[in-house]
């Protein structure tokens, strides 16, 4: 490939397309309706970059509404139903419409079948119902949020949910039902993908990190999400015609529900955090310029992830009435299921040691991730231990724990990813030193927000309290201060990456110099994805061939 | 009602918890020293991140031969000694938690209803309280709780303790308070609207003081008393009293006996049956006698189950007799 | 939807994007209906569990719950079910065969046996709700754990049952009118076929664990 583009002076003349531009995926229809019928991966993965953006500021509104209400210790601005709402409506948006669909829908959509060397998914039009589905759902969330909000919390404990909570709780647990199809039918597409339109040559052994961690997110979202879809269900019956399923006052059992919720919300973390360990992979051997070290135990850490991950679900319950036995065994298999992630770590470590390590933006991210999630992980295996979790269970230590896994985590890598892959996507690179600013202010911000809610959480103050104690206060406007750092963070890639695409710098087919098929082809890519047969030959991560990377990257 | 007990100064950045148990204590040096091992097994990671970062960044002249391809044997190790490491603290955190699952057997009972937003409590004396318990130091206190609605958590953070109150079954949870001074009781699982409002205080007292509480604080009835009140207030009086017109089984003497069912199986007539059995006596019905009882349940609070728990228990200590 | 690109081959199969071979089409389609059942495996297995959670936590329960739903209906539900599969199995077989005709009419049966069973459950409905087995819907009452779960399952499974005769019904139309020629794209019958299995399945798996309890 070539990734110098020439120009013919009338196009000089005329704008700044280059060739590839012209008959890349992006130019391959302009109307409006040729986006929303489109059944091109490529696209789809830009509507959905779209829409997840939305709810991202939704979501993030919420928190910053939060974080301002935390200021004080009195509740100046919220009152305690608006404080519960903000955190309901944060927390189902976060989870349901950023988090699960961030990488997978996206760059998992995008990335998958060019890194397999596939035309596009098995199921092209499956793909795009599964975005139509999605939007759905968030109707059904907005609808929920304008109608005046719900104040359950987003796990939906009954009876609370069931029978006390006023507020549209079916709407929002309609939202999150519909919402569930779309990342069944997502994650049927990648199984099937990867078994059946592989190019010749690429073995399972030669596939990218990034496509097993899809792999194993994508069994998770096949065989867990009808877990929540029913219990929702049940949920709704019981709220809607007082069919007793987890009411006690109807014959159910409240805590049927909690092991339902976890049984699907605990590999939903997962899902969350398996495409991020995939994304990192990918980054950290661009960073280095290396193979990733010991292959075969991390592509084997996402399916032990994957594995494990369903049996841990009793350690969200070691206070709710589980048998001192159940808990035992329950945070036996949470240690168990820390090794794999543990590998990861230790494997991308080393996959930089001897490295030639380019500092650029998503390296900077990949680096920042795994700092932010071996905290969060290690925080992890604290709460894992029982008589530990007792005392910190449902305080700010755990909501510290899982924002370091999520946000600290998920988010950086989503960032990484939009960083790494966004020369491909749009074919346009943006300013480097700007994005060295942005992942510097992404992880102190981040830092500066969530350390000090560890040791709120060790003093004992519980979750979804926005009235506390006085004396708390200090880390509470030091987690607000942090926050307003991680607002400007988040919002400064939009203005840099706006200005990239309008900028007259084409990224060429491969400005890292990194391996992969996705690489090989136009940036943009052309609608097919490729303009010749491939033919795999290599092992992933064949940076001894690699090209260097480009001057202007 | 929020805010630290006012006889504690206040600390301008607290950092630590107060300890107000010998578990506190033990569970404070669980964390201390789990904390020190997982720092050590992180600081590698951070350290060589920022080392290899800058030692082989790109352009720096650095000696970068001898790649490593992966190696099973440093696989196996950082998998497996991390794990094992771990283990230790998994035995000891699991020791702590099951001691904290069996109350000694001469542990001061306090039964507790959690409710959409406040703390009762009933001690056996039969005082009352709302959000504010008082409870004797360096003696082993039971709580016995139970929800009128949404599951709660009772947390005391001082005790390092918390237990989540489910309704439609009691949990239990005990401690041994001995340092003397009042502590913040908090809600901690999410109850609804004003679940930041849910606050108590644990007074824990000497011995003497303790006394002294429950002598100024005393009423006619103790629990029991209360609970035989209510017996025959509801009228359970009509059926179970010997001589009653309806056949239903006695009750005097039931409390902690095995219980033969309608279906063939068996169950201690623990609490959990009692209140059970007064809330949802189709349930486990009693075999011999056929499923007449009505259900008590929205015409007995959980307070006032407990208040009959509490009576039907004094029956089985004392001699099986018909009650007055 | 606009632009994707469809050719058939020689054996009359339509070869759609992104696949080069039929082999590797017919793969991916068998794939994902695979998936997609092990994921409403998941989601009856719920119900599955919580009704093996209720036998476990109230013993006894179960069994005398149990006495108050139709047995005959149940037993009579289970042989139109098992009977309809096998009209749905000739179908296939019918559909490989190339012989439109049968598959019609195999289909055609299997719609009436489907029809018969929600016209059996919807009978069976009325005379619970009379007697007062079915939930009091929206009352705060105490009720049962184990009828609750019936109903739900069976509901779920109905709602299952139903989109199967629909789909049944436009296989077998499709067929009628040629749209679906066969045997080129006998996969269409397959898939459908394949669905259908599974309701059943699930009927064969429901039926001993709500209406075969007894003390």
């Amino acid at each position: 490939m070539t990734d110098a583009v020439a120009h013919t002076p009338e196009e000089a003349h005329k704008g700044k397309d280059t060739a590839e531009e012209r008959v890349s995926y992006l130019r391959a229809g302009h109307s409006l309706a040729s986006w929303l019928t489109t059944t091109d991966h490529k696209r789809i993965a830009i509507l959905y970059l779209i829409a997840i953006t939305g709810f991202f500021f939704i979501g993030g509104s919420a928190a910053a509404l939060m974080r301002f209400e935390l200021i004080s210790p009195h509740g100046m601005l919220l009152s305690n139903e608006g404080y519960s709402r903000a955190f309901t409506m944060h927390g189902v948006i976060m989870v349901w419409f950023f988090l699960i669909p961030s990488i997978p829908n996206t760059f998992g959509n995008f990335l998958i079948p060019l890194m397999i060397g596939a035309k596009d998914l098995a199921f092209p039009r499956l793909n795009l119902l599964s975005w139509y589905i999605y939007i759905i759902g968030g109707c059904f969330t907005l609808y929920a949020l304008v109608g005046g909000g719900v104040d359950t919390g987003w796990t939906f404990y009954t009876p609370l949910s069931s029978l006390f909570a006023n507020g549209h709780v079916v709407a929002l647990v309609t939202a999150v039902f519909v919402a569930g199809f779309s990342s069944i039918l997502t994650g049927l597409n990648f199984i099937v993908t990867i078994h059946t339109l592989r190019a010749p040559g690429m073995k399972w052994s030669r596939l990218p990190i990034f496509v097993w961690s899809h792999y194993a997110t994508s069994l998770i979202l096949v065989l867990a999400t009808p877990v929540l879809a029913i219990t929702l269900v049940l949920l709704a019956a019981e709220r809607l015609f007082g069919i007793g399923i987890f009411n006690p006052a109807l014959g159910g059992d409240p805590i049927l529900f909690q092991h339902l919720f976890w049984f699907y919300s605990h590999p939903a973390v997962y899902i969350m955090v398996l495409p991020a360990m995939g994304v990192v992979s990918e980054l950290v051997c661009a960073a280095a310029r290396k193979r990733i070290f010991g292959y075969a135990f991390v592509a084997g850490a996402s399916m032990a992830i994957a594995g494990v991950g369903f049996l841990v679900w009793g350690h969200h319950m070691f206070v709710a009435g589980e048998s001192a036995l159940a808990a035992t065994i329950f945070s036996f298999l949470s240690l168990v299921v820390a090794v794999p992630s543990a590998v990861k770590v230790y494997n991308w470590t080393a996959t930089l040691y001897k490295g030639d390590i380019l500092l650029d933006p998503p390296f900077l991210f990949a680096m920042g991730f795994i700092g932010l999630f071996t905290v969060g992980g290690l925080t992890g295996l604290m709460l894992a231990m029982l008589a530990i979790d007792v005392h910190v269970h449902d305080t700010y230590f755990v909501v510290a724990h899982f924002h370091y896994i999520m946000v600290g985590g998920t988010v950086s890598a989503f960032f990484g990813a939009l960083h790494y892959w966004w020369p491909k996507i749009t074919g346009r690179m943006y300013s480097l030193t700007w994005g060295r600013i942005d992942a510097a202010l992404i992880f102190f911000g981040f830092n500066l927000t969530f350390f000090p809610q560890f040791i709120l959480g060790y003093l004992g103050m519980p979750r979804r309290y926005h009235v506390y104690d006085p004396s708390l206060q200090v880390w509470h406007v030091m987690s607000s201060a942090g926050a307003s750092i991680l607002a400007v963070g988040y919002i400064l890639p939009f203005i840099y990456l706006y200005a990239a695409l309008r900028s007259a710098k084409p990224a060429g087919p491969n400005p890292w110099g990194a391996t992969g098929l996705e690489w090989t082809t136009a940036s943009p890519p052309p609608k097919h994805n490729f303009d010749h047969p491939v033919q795999v030959t290599h092992e992933a991560y064949d940076y001894e061939n690699a090209p260097q990377p480009g001057e202007h990257r | 009602m929020n805010g630290l007990p006012p006889d504690m100064p206040a600390n301008p950045l607290p950092f630590w918890p107060p300890a107000a148990s010998a578990y506190a204590h033990a569970l404070d040096r669980l964390v201390v020293s789990f904390s020190a091992l997982i720092i050590a097994l992180a600081l590698p990671v951070f350290v060589l991140i920022f080392v290899f970062a800058i030692r082989y960044r790109r352009g720096r002249k650095v000696n970068r031969t001898a790649k490593e391809r992966g190696d099973l044997w440093i696989e196996i190790g950082w998998s497996v000694i991390p794990f094992v490491l771990t283990l230790y603290f998994f035995v000891q955190a699991s020791v702590l938690y099951a001691q904290q699952t069996r109350p000694p057997a001469n542990a001061l009972r306090i039964d507790v209803v959690g409710k959409q937003w406040m703390w009762k409590f009933q001690h056996p004396e039969g005082q009352g309280e709302i959000d504010d318990l008082h409870v004797p130091a360096g003696e082993p206190v039971m709580l016995n709780m139970a929800s009128q609605d949404v599951i709660h958590s009772f947390y005391v953070p001082a005790l390092r303790l918390k237990r989540d109150v489910v309704p439609g079954r009691y949990t239990r949870m005990w401690f041994i308070a001995d340092q003397p001074g009042v502590y913040p009781i908090e809600c901690s699982q999410f109850c609804g609207m004003n679940h930041p409002r849910m606050r108590g205080s644990l007074h824990v007292m000497s011995a003497a003081d303790y006394g002294r509480w429950l002598q100024v604080s005393q009423v006619e009835q103790t629990l029991a008393d209360q609970g035989a009140a209510t017996y025959r207030k509801a009228g359970c009086s009509g059926c179970h009293d010997h001589g009653a017109v309806m056949r239903a089984p006695s009750l005097a003497g039931l409390a902690g006996q095995t219980v033969p069912l309608e279906g063939g199986q068996t169950v201690v007539a623990d609490a959990q049956y009692l209140r059970d059995s007064i809330l949802q006596p189709g349930r486990e019905v009693v075999a011999g006698y056929p499923a007449l009882m009505p259900s008590y349940q929205g015409s007995l609070d959980e307070g006032q189950v407990q208040t009959l728990v509490a009576y039907l228990q004094s029956l089985a200590t004392k001699t099986p007799e018909v009650p007055r | 939807m606009s632009g994707r690109a469809s050719q058939e081959t020689s054996q009359g199969v339509t070869l759609k994007e992104p696949y080069a071979r039929p082999g590797q089409q017919r793969e991916a389609d068998f794939l994902g209906m695979y998936l997609f059942l092990a994921s409403e495996i998941m989601l009856f297995g719920v119900i599955v569990a919580l009704l093996f959670a209720d036998r476990f936590r109230h013993p006894g329960a179960a069994e005398q719950a149990a006495q108050r739903l139709k047995i005959w209906i149940g037993t009579a539900n289970t042989a139109v079910l098992l009977t309809s599969s096998l009209f749905v199995a000739l179908a296939v077989v019918a559909a490989r065969a190339g012989k439109a005709k049968a598959v019609t009419g195999w289909l055609a049966a299997a719609v009436l046996l489907g029809l018969t069973f929600l016209g059996l459950k919807g009978f069976e409905y009325a005379e619970d709700f009379a007697e007062g087995v079915w939930p009091v819907l929206g009352r705060a009452t105490p009720g049962n754990l184990f009828i609750n779960l019936y109903f739900v399952a069976t509901v779920l499974h109905a709602v299952h049952l139903t989109v199967g005769v629909g789909l049944l019904s436009w296989a077998g139309v499709r067929v009628k009118m040629q749209r679906t020629r066969l045997p080129g794209q006998a996969i269409v019958i397959e898939m459908t076929g394949l669905y259908w299995h599974f309701v059943d399945v699930v009927w064969v798996f429901l039926f001993p664990l709500l209406y075969l309890p007894r003390p």
